[in-house]
C-alpha cells in the first residue's frame, strides 16, 4: 500500500479529528463533496457536523476560527487555493497573529493553504505566499516538502498553540507517495538534512527540494557532492542546521519558488552572510521565481519557476568560483 | 421576517425590572463624565496616541450593554465606553489602557479603546472596521457546538464600516449559520468626515437586512427610552431563536472623530436638527417626566461618578509603566517556537 502526500493531510485531519473533540473544519466545499482536492474526502461523513462548507467569504472564514479559538477550539481552515487566503489576510495578520501578544490568550488556529505552480494553474492559481505571512510576528509558517512532513506536521500545527500557516504543495499533492505514515518525527522548527555532501549547500523547502534533489543528482554524475537542506519550517527558522551545513561546504545556494524581492531565499543569505560570513568560500546565490505572475502555459510556466535543470546550472556556476 | 421602526420610547417596557432606566441612566453619566476627563487628560498631554470618545452615543451604547448577561458575548468598537460599562468592564480598565498602565487589560501593548478580556466575552477590537463580526460569529459558532445554549453576541460598528467586505462576509455567514448576532450599527451621519451621501445610497441601512434574510430595527439613537426598548427585544429574538438581528441606529457624534478633530465639516443645520440632540439631557427629561427620580439626584449621581474617576486616574497615575527591559518580545505563546530557538 502507498499513500500520496495528499492522503497524508487526509489522514492528518481525520486523525486531529478523532483524538480531538476541540478540532473542526471549516472551508470552500470541504463538507459532502471532500473539498476541491479531495483533501476532506469523506471527512464530513465519518465526523458529523464537524467539517463544514463555509460560504465564499476568506475574511469571515479566519474571523469565525480566531472566535472558535477564543472559545477554546482548534479550527483547521481550508483556503480553497492559497492566492484566494490574501481575501482573508487581514483576519490571519492582524486578528489571529496579533491576539496572544495583546491579550495573553492563545490562538490555536491552522490555515492550510494549497499552494504553489501546477501546469496550466496561471497567476491566480499558483502562488507562494510563504514569505508574506512569515513577515509578520504571531504567525508560525510550515512548508513540507515530503508524504511523511505533511502528515506529521499537519498534526503538530493543530496541536500548537498559535496560529499556523500551512503550506501544502499543490504539485506533491500526487504524484508524491510513501509505503506508511509515519510514526515519529523530527520536531517542528528543525531543518532536515535531505542529502548530504560537502562541495555546496542548496538550501530549500517544499517541492524545490525535489528539485534540489533532482539537480544534486545529476551533479553527482560531474563528481560534485552536494548537500540539500530541507528547511521544513519557515518561521521559525532553523538557521543553527543552515549555517552547520554552511560550515562543511563553504558555499550556499537558497532555492525558492516564491518570487524573488525579500523573502525565504533572501532570509537565509541574510543570516548566513551575517552570522557565517567568514564560513563562506564564495558570495552566496539565491533561485527563485521570476518576477511575474505565474503564467499559464506550459513552457512558460518551467522557465517561470527553478527546475532540477536550472538549479544544477546554478550550483556549477557557484562551484566554478 | 421582522423589520422594526420605533417611535419614541414609552415607559414600562423598558427593561425588565423597574429600576433598569435608572441604572441605565447612571451608567451613560459614568460614560459621559469618563470620556470628558480623558478630554482633559489629553489636553494636558496626559495621553499618548489617540482618544475617541462616544458623546452623543451613550443611550444607545448603554442600551447595548445593559441588555446583555456576563455570559454573553461584546464586541464594543471605539464609541462604547457607555456598553463596556454596563457589560461589566470595570472603569478603571478603560483608564489604565488609556494611561498605558502595566496594570491595565492590554498592559501598553495596546492602548485606548483597544481593550478586553477574550475568554470572558468583551473581545478586544482591532482597529480595522468590521473586523470584529466574523469573531463574534466565532465564539457564538463553537458555543453551539460546545452545547452551550441561549447566549447571544453583539458586534457594534459605525455606518461606516457597513461599506466593508468584512461586515458584508460576516453578516451573510451569521445569517447562513442562523447565529445569535446582533449587529449594532451607529449611523452617526459622518465616518470621520465622510458624509453618508458619499458612504452608502440605499435610504435606510436597515434595508441591508432584506438582502441577507435577517431581521431589522430602527431606531432614533437619542431617544433613550426607544433604545432600551429596541435593544431589548433585539437581544430577546436572537436570544429566542430568530437568528441575526440588525439593529440601526441614527444619531449624530457630538464630538470629533477623535479628540484632535474639530468636526468643523459638520454642518450647523444638522447639530440643531432632532438628531443633534443630547440623548443624556434626553434620558434626564424621560427619567422626570415618568417620575422615575427627582432633579435633586442628578447632581449627587454627577458628583458620585466624578469622584470615581477622580480615583481612578490618581491610582493609575501612580502605577508603573510598561517596563521595555521586562518585555518577552515575542509574539507567539509557543516559547519553543521562537525564533532561534530551534534545538
Ligand atoms: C478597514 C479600516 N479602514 C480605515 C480605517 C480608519 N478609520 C478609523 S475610524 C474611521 C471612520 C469610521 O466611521 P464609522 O464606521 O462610521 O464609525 P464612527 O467613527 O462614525 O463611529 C476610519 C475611516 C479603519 N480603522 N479601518
Amino acid at each position: 500500500m502507498s499513500i500520496t502526500y495528499l492522503e497524508a493531510i487526509r489522514e492528518a485531519q481525520a486523525h486531529a479529528l478523532r483524538d480531538d473533540p476541540r478540532v473542526f473544519i471549516y472551508g470552500q466545499d470541504v463538507g459532502a463533496f471532500g473539498g476541491a482536492f479531495k483533501a476532506t474526502k469523506n471527512l464530513a461523513r465519518e465526523f458529523p457536523g464537524r467539517v463544514l462548507d463555509s460560504p465564499i467569504s476568506e475574511d469571515a472564514m479566519v474571523g469565525l476560527a480566531v472566535g472558535a479559538a477564543i472559545e477554546g477550539l482548534r479550527p483547521i481552515i481550508e483556503m480553497q487555493f492559497a492566492d484566494f487566503s490574501t481575501v482573508g489576510f487581514n483576519q490571519i495578520v492582524n486578528q489571529a497573529a496579533t491576539l496572544f501578544w495583546r491579550t495573553q490568550v492563545s490562538c490555536p488556529i491552522t490555515v492550510r493553504l494549497p499552494f504553489g505552480g501546477t501546469s496550466g494553474s496561471g497567476p491566480f492559481h499558483s502562488q507562494s505566499l510563504e514569505a508574506i505571512y512569515a513577515h509578520y510576528p504571531g504567525l508560525i509558517v510550515l512548508t513540507p516538502a515530503t508524504v511523511e512532513d505533511a502528515y506529521s506536521m499537519l498534526l503538530a500545527a493543530v496541536a500548537i498553540d498559535d496560529p499556523v500557516i500551512f503550506c501544502e504543495h499543490k504539485l506533491l499533492y500526487y504524484h508524491l507517495k510513501s509505503e506508511k505514515l509515519p510514526s515519529e518525527a523530527l520536531p517542528v522548527g528543525k531543518a532536515r538534512i535531505a542529502r548530504e555532501g560537502r562541495d555546496l549547500t542548496i538550501v530549500t523547502y517544499s517541492a524545490m527540494v525535489h528539485e534540489a534533489l533532482a539537480a544534486a543528482a545529476e551533479l553527482a554524475t560531474e563528481g560534485w557532492e552536494i548537500e540539500v537542506v530541507d528547511l521544513r519550517s519557515i518561521k521559525p527558522l532553523d538557521t543553527d542546521t543552515v549555517i552547520a551545513s554552511v560550515a562543511r561546504t563553504g558555499r550556499l545556494l537558497c532555492v525558492g519558488e516564491a518570487w524573488p524581492w525579500g523573502g525565504v531565499t533572501a532570509e537565509v543569505v541574510a543570516r548566513v552572510t551575517a552570522e557565517g560570513y567568514g564560513l563562506l568560500d564564495a558570495p552566496p546565490q539565491r533561485l527563485n521565481a521570476k518576477d511575474t505572475p505565474v503564467p499559464y502555459h506550459p513552457n512558460l510556466w518551467a522557465a517561470h519557476r527553478p527546475t532540477s535543470r536550472s538549479v544544477a546550472a546554478a550550483a556549477r556556476n557557484l562551484l566554478r568560483t | 421576517m421582522l423589520h422594526t421602526v420605533s417611535g419614541p420610547g414609552s415607559a414600562g417596557h423598558v427593561g425588565s425590572t423597574a429600576a433598569a432606566p435608572l441604572v441605565a441612566y447612571r451608567i451613560m453619566l459614568r460614560a459621559r463624565l469618563l470620556d470628558d476627563k480623558f478630554a482633559a487628560l489629553s489636553r494636558a498631554g496626559k495621553i499618548h496616541g489617540g482618544v475617541f470618545l462616544g458623546r452623543g452615543q451613550e443611550a444607545l451604547s448603554v442600551a447595548v450593554g445593559v441588555s446583555l448577561d456576563k455570559s454573553d458575548v461584546f464586541a464594543p468598537l471605539i464609541r462604547d465606553a457607555a456598553g463596556r460599562l454596563a457589560f461589566g468592564e470595570p472603569l478603571i480598565d478603560a483608564v489604565r489602557t488609556y494611561l498605558g498602565s502595566a496594570l491595565g487589560p492590554m498592559r501598553g501593548r495596546d492602548g485606548n479603546v483597544h481593550r478586553g478580556y477574550p475568554r470572558e466575552g468583551l473581545l478586544p477590537m482591532i482597529s480595522h472596521l468590521g473586523a470584529m463580526v466574523s469573531v463574534v460569529n466565532g465564539v457564538l459558532f463553537a458555543r453551539r457546538m460546545k452545547g452551550i445554549t441561549g447566549c447571544v453576541g453583539v458586534a457594534c460598528l459605525g455606518e461606516g464600516a457597513t461599506s466593508t467586505g468584512a461586515f458584508h462576509e460576516a453578516l451573510n455567514q451569521a445569517a447562513v449559520e442562523k447565529l445569535p448576532l446582533i449587529l449594532v450599527v451607529a449611523n452617526n451621519q459622518f465616518a470621520y468626515s465622510t458624509p453618508n451621501s458619499r458612504q452608502f445610497a440605499c435610504a435606510s441601512l436597515a434595508d441591508k437586512a432584506v438582502g441577507y434574510g435577517v431581521e431589522s430595527h430602527s431606531v432614533d439613537g437619542t431617544d433613550f427610552a426607544g433604545c432600551l426598548e429596541t435593544l431589548s427585544s433585539a437581544v430577546n429574538r436572537a436570544r429566542t431563536g430568530h437568528g441575526p438581528q440588525l439593529v440601526v441606529a441614527n444619531l449624530l457624534r457630538l464630538c470629533g472623530h477623535g479628540e484632535h478633530d474639530d468636526a468643523h465639516y459638520i454642518p450647523t443645520e444638522i447639530k440643531n436638527s432632532p438628531l443633534g440632540r443630547d440623548c443624556l439631557k434626553v434620558a434626564e427629561k424621560f427619567l422626570l417626566e415618568h417620575n422615575y427620580v427627582g432633579a435633586d439626584m442628578f447632581i449627587g449621581w454627577r458628583n458620585e461618578a466624578i469622584r470615581e474617576i477622580e480615583a481612578a486616574v490618581a491610582q493609575v497615575l501612580r502605577e508603573a509603566a510598561p517596563d521595555p527591559f521586562a518585555e518577552e518580545w515575542t509574539a507567539i505563546s509557543s516559547k519553543y517556537l521562537m525564533e532561534g530557538h530551534a534545538s
